[in-house]
């Protein structure tokens, strides 16, 4: 039984051009964007769904402002640099390309860092448990998934760096580069909407251990 | 002993083997060092978060043993290898259990998988209908019978995304004429992770059941020790990668891959189904995701999500807690509008057979194709119904109790197209048209007794009642049973070449259209009469017992009448006489090409001259080969 005919001949008549395809993953790559708001929604939803109290209303944990605003800072520098590396290529600038991809992968492992070992307490002290409540559910999930997809975002962009590196891309054909950059400054974006979330928005309450 | 070779070395096995290595050397590696980090491991049939990491990882080895990482692995590296078509090599029924990335092998992997699936999750229901024919507890505990209901729930959840992906990804393609879907690899993907995904979530019923629902509510599936819970909530999670993937796909496909001529409103009607469940699909996903993770993240590491604050101290400083009715809020925002991605495909199966076998144009195209889309916006902003009973502030419930209302009137646009083109129609009796004038009924049925459960005051009465297993069954049965047998007569001789019996098809039909009715009706009546949903038992005094036995009657027969359809359509594959190309005499591409379809569908690109639905109109044409076209 076969319910696709046998025929031998292996070639698609329909096959989509190279520029077909690239206006498909462009379009995937969007969906995938509007997806994943759905879930960066939801997180947010939830920060303000339970991060209340009777008497201030909506509250957030005292944290410490100066480490999470210089690594904001880093985030929001590194897209920069994606955007540049964008814009090498498409000029085949090959030297600025290599160097800036790096840097946008080295700010974002310095973001990473700065969550996991300062935001994160590892290095500190604890400033919030993962137990405390309400106050470390969501503080660690809302850093943790965003940290999750900074990861996936180093790793994409080190993999095209290295194909760039090997001549993958040409000016005209970069698509590889452009979904890494569309990705990372999403990523970026969802941060200037958690920052203010977990550390500005609300009355500061604060924490005793 | 070839065809053991080819069994033993398929992408299945060779996934299923490379899944259970995976787990068992995770779960005693992360046993090892937790044991040594000095936590006690031996609380319980097993480790929960060993068991949890050892469920993730076991499904990156499943797919990397059976072979779907592989082009993207060759990409990381720098190549760009070709897409493979074809059986590489070995027979053709080989292509069903090997990574193939062509859209009708996927699409009849899932249809294969989803009667397996429908077969264990009806098997399941049986058992529990069989105990509830009688007051008082025959042969089931209170464990196994939560287990067998929370298990029947979730495994025909699969079984439905399984049926419609296997509508969408046959049809969907073919239908726009195009040779494939947007993303042949990722098509692939979606499949094949659901196939991990099931096992994880069928090995709940070997590691202690779990007693929560399909629904999982906090506190309780955060506090329960019956530890199955896990595997379901991780297996319910991980299957929500394939809906994702295979939205976005289906979506992208349908933008850019449409036939030359082929505008929006000149797709076959199922598109539009197909595409408003695949937006839905792509998003919502997503927030049923992150609250299964919630409940994943607050067993196994403590997070406290959905845990109340009860120190005074901490109220007094001004301290958050948790809240169970977040996690209700962040379920049903996706488990409501999940219902409309199980039947939209269905209803677009209605719309799409009633033209061919009444021969008459569908009456108001663009009202239904965008009725479709209503369905998926307004059927998005209705979810709190499920909790009026929760505890919420009467000023969150009216507003959602007047969006559910809404959503009748989209669904009753569907409703009037379908009885005018019905009217004065030149009917003809074939099992798949008789598949849809049921759908329509049941659907009836299920539609009138909506609204009495969307209604605050009469849902106060009837929630968690029978009388919403009566209702979500109508629903589901109308919405997506019932049309998805219709699609399977329908498209069988298209897809296999073969026909079916007409006399088991209509047997099949009046066995299970009744059975369907008095099952439904039944359940509706003694959930009025009193009796709870999810509770293995009741009192004689209730006076339902005579009820009970009838919807057990009527369980069964549903269950023999679709085991006569696999009967007639297996038996049907190896007759030797073959179907004709077009038995239903219809206007859409897939008739255009040869059963079964050839590799990319077509010989060439093709063109839409006409309107879709001119069934009865002598000179009027809907598409030819671009060749033939003259432009
Ligand atoms: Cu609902």
């Amino acid at each position: 039984m076969s319910a696709v005919a046998h025929d031998h001949d292996h070639h698609n008549p329909m096959e989509p051009t190279r520029s077909e395809q690239v206006k498909m993953n462009r379009l995937g790559l969007w969906v995938f964007c509007l997806s994943e708001s759905f879930l960066f929604f939801a997180l947010l939803g939830t920060r303000f769904y339970l991060w209340r109290n009777p008497v201030d209303g909506i509250i957030r944990p005292d944290l410490a402002q100066i480490p999470a605003f210089i690594f904001t800072g880093v985030l929001l520098a590194s897209s920069y640099f994606m955007n540049r590396a964008e814009v090498a290529i498409s000029k085949d600038d090959r030297t600025t390309f290599n160097y800036s991809m790096l840097l946008t992968a080295a700010l974002g492992l310095v973001f990473l860092f700065g969550v996991v070992l300062v935001e994160w307490g590892l290095a500190t002290g604890p400033e919030l448990l993962l137990g405390d409540g309400a106050f470390g559910a969501v503080f660690y999930a809302m850093t943790g998934m965003h940290a999750l997809h900074v990861i996936m975002g180093i790793a994409l962009i080190l993999i095209v760096w290295n194909n760039g590196r090997k001549g993958l891309y040409t000016a005209e054909d970069h698509w590889a580069v452009e979904a890494c950059a569309i990705f990372w400054h999403y990523v970026d974006l969802v941060w200037v909407f958690f920052y203010p979330a977990l550390y500005l928005i609300g009355t500061a309450i604060e924490l005793h251990h | 002993m070839r065809t053991l070779y080819y069994i033993v070395t398929s992408a299945l096995v060779r996934g299923l083997i490379g899944q259970g290595i995976t787990a068992f050397v995770v779960y005693q590696g992360m046993v090892s060092l937790r044991n040594a980090l000095g936590y006690d491991t031996t609380q319980g049939v097993y480790d929960e978060p060993s068991g949890v990491m050892a469920a993730l990882i076991s499904v990156i080895g499943f797919l990397l043993a059976a072979g779907v990482f592989t082009d993207w692995l060759k990409w990381i590296g720098g190549e760009d290898p070709p897409l493979k078509h074809g059986a590489q090599g070995r027979p053709e029924w080989t292509r069903y259990i090997n990574v193939d990335v062509n859209h009708k092998v996927i699409g009849i992997q899932y249809g294969i998988a989803s009667m397996v699936i429908l077969l264990l999750g009806g098997l399941l229901a049986i058992i529990f209908r069989l105990e509830l024919a009688m007051p008082g507890l025959q042969f089931l505990d209170g464990d196994a019978y939560n287990t067998l209901f929370s298990a029947h729930g979730i495994i025909m959840i699969v079984s439905i995304f399984s049926g419609i992906a296997a509508m969408i990804n046959y049809l969907g393609p073919v239908m726009i004429g195009a040779s494939d879907m947007s993303f042949p690899r990722l098509n692939a993907f979606s499949y094949w992770v659901s196939i991990p995904a099931a096992t994880v979530l069928l090995s709940a019923l070997v590691v202690g059941g779990w007693d929560t629902g399909w629904v999982a509510y906090p506190t309780h599936s955060t506090t329960t020790t019956m530890l199955g819970v896990q595997m379901f909530l991780l297996g319910f999670y991980i299957n929500g990668f394939s809906s994702i993937a295979s939205g976005l796909n289906m979506v992208v496909t349908t933008v850019y891959m449409r036939a030359k001529g082929m505008s929006y409103f000149r797709m076959p009607i199922f598109v539009w189904a197909a595409v408003s469940a695949s937006i839905l699909q792509a998003t919502i996903t997503q927030t049923v995701g992150l609250a299964l993770t919630m409940v994943v993240a607050q067993r196994a590491l403590g997070l406290e999500f959905f845990t109340p604050v009860t120190d005074p101290a901490l109220i007094e400083l001004g301290f958050p807690g948790g809240d169970p009715t977040l996690y209700q809020h962040l379920f049903w925002f996706y488990s409501h509008p999940a219902v409309y991605v199980w039947i939209l495909p269905g209803l677009g199966v209605i719309s799409e057979l009633l033209p061919v076998f009444t021969r008459k144009p569908l009456f108001g195209y663009k009202w239904i194709a965008l009725s479709s889309v209503g369905i998926a916006l307004v059927g998005s902003i209705v979810w709190a119904h499920h909790m009026f009973t929760s505890g919420m502030p009467v000023t969150w419930k009216i507003p959602f109790m007047i969006s559910t209302l809404f959503v009748a009137i989209p669904t009753g646009v569907k409703f009037f197209s379908w009885v005018a083109t019905i009217w004065e129609g030149k009917m003809r009796f074939d099992t798949p048209m008789l598949f849809v004038l049921g759908a329509i009924s049941v659907f009836l049925l299920g539609g009138l007794s909506g609204p009495i459960l969307g209604t605050i005051a009469t849902d106060m009465h009837l929630h968690d009642s029978y009388f919403v297993v009566g209702h979500f069954h109508a629903t589901i049965f109308g919405g997506f049973v019932f049309p998805f047998f219709a699609a399977i007569y329908y498209w069988w001789p298209k897809a296999t070449g073969k026909m079916y019996s007409e006399a088991l098809g209509k047997l099949h039909f009046w066995i299970m259209v009744p059975g369907f009715w008095v099952m439904s009706l039944t359940q509706m009546r003694t959930g009025v009469l009193g009796m709870r949903r999810r509770i293995a038992d009741y009192g004689p005094d209730l006076g339902i017992a005579d009820e009970q036995a009838l919807i057990t009657v009527a369980t069964l027969a549903i269950g023999w009448s679709i085991l006569i359809m696999l009967y007639n359509l297996i038996v049907s594959l190896r007759s030797q006489e073959e179907a004709v190309p077009n038995p239903w005499g219809s206007r859409s591409p897939e008739f255009m090409s040869p059963s079964p379809l050839p590799e990319f569908n077509f010989d060439g690109p093709i063109q839409v001259i006409g309107e879709p639905y001119d069934y009865g109109l002598d000179d009027s044409t809907y598409v030819v080969p671009a060749s033939a076209a003259g432009d």
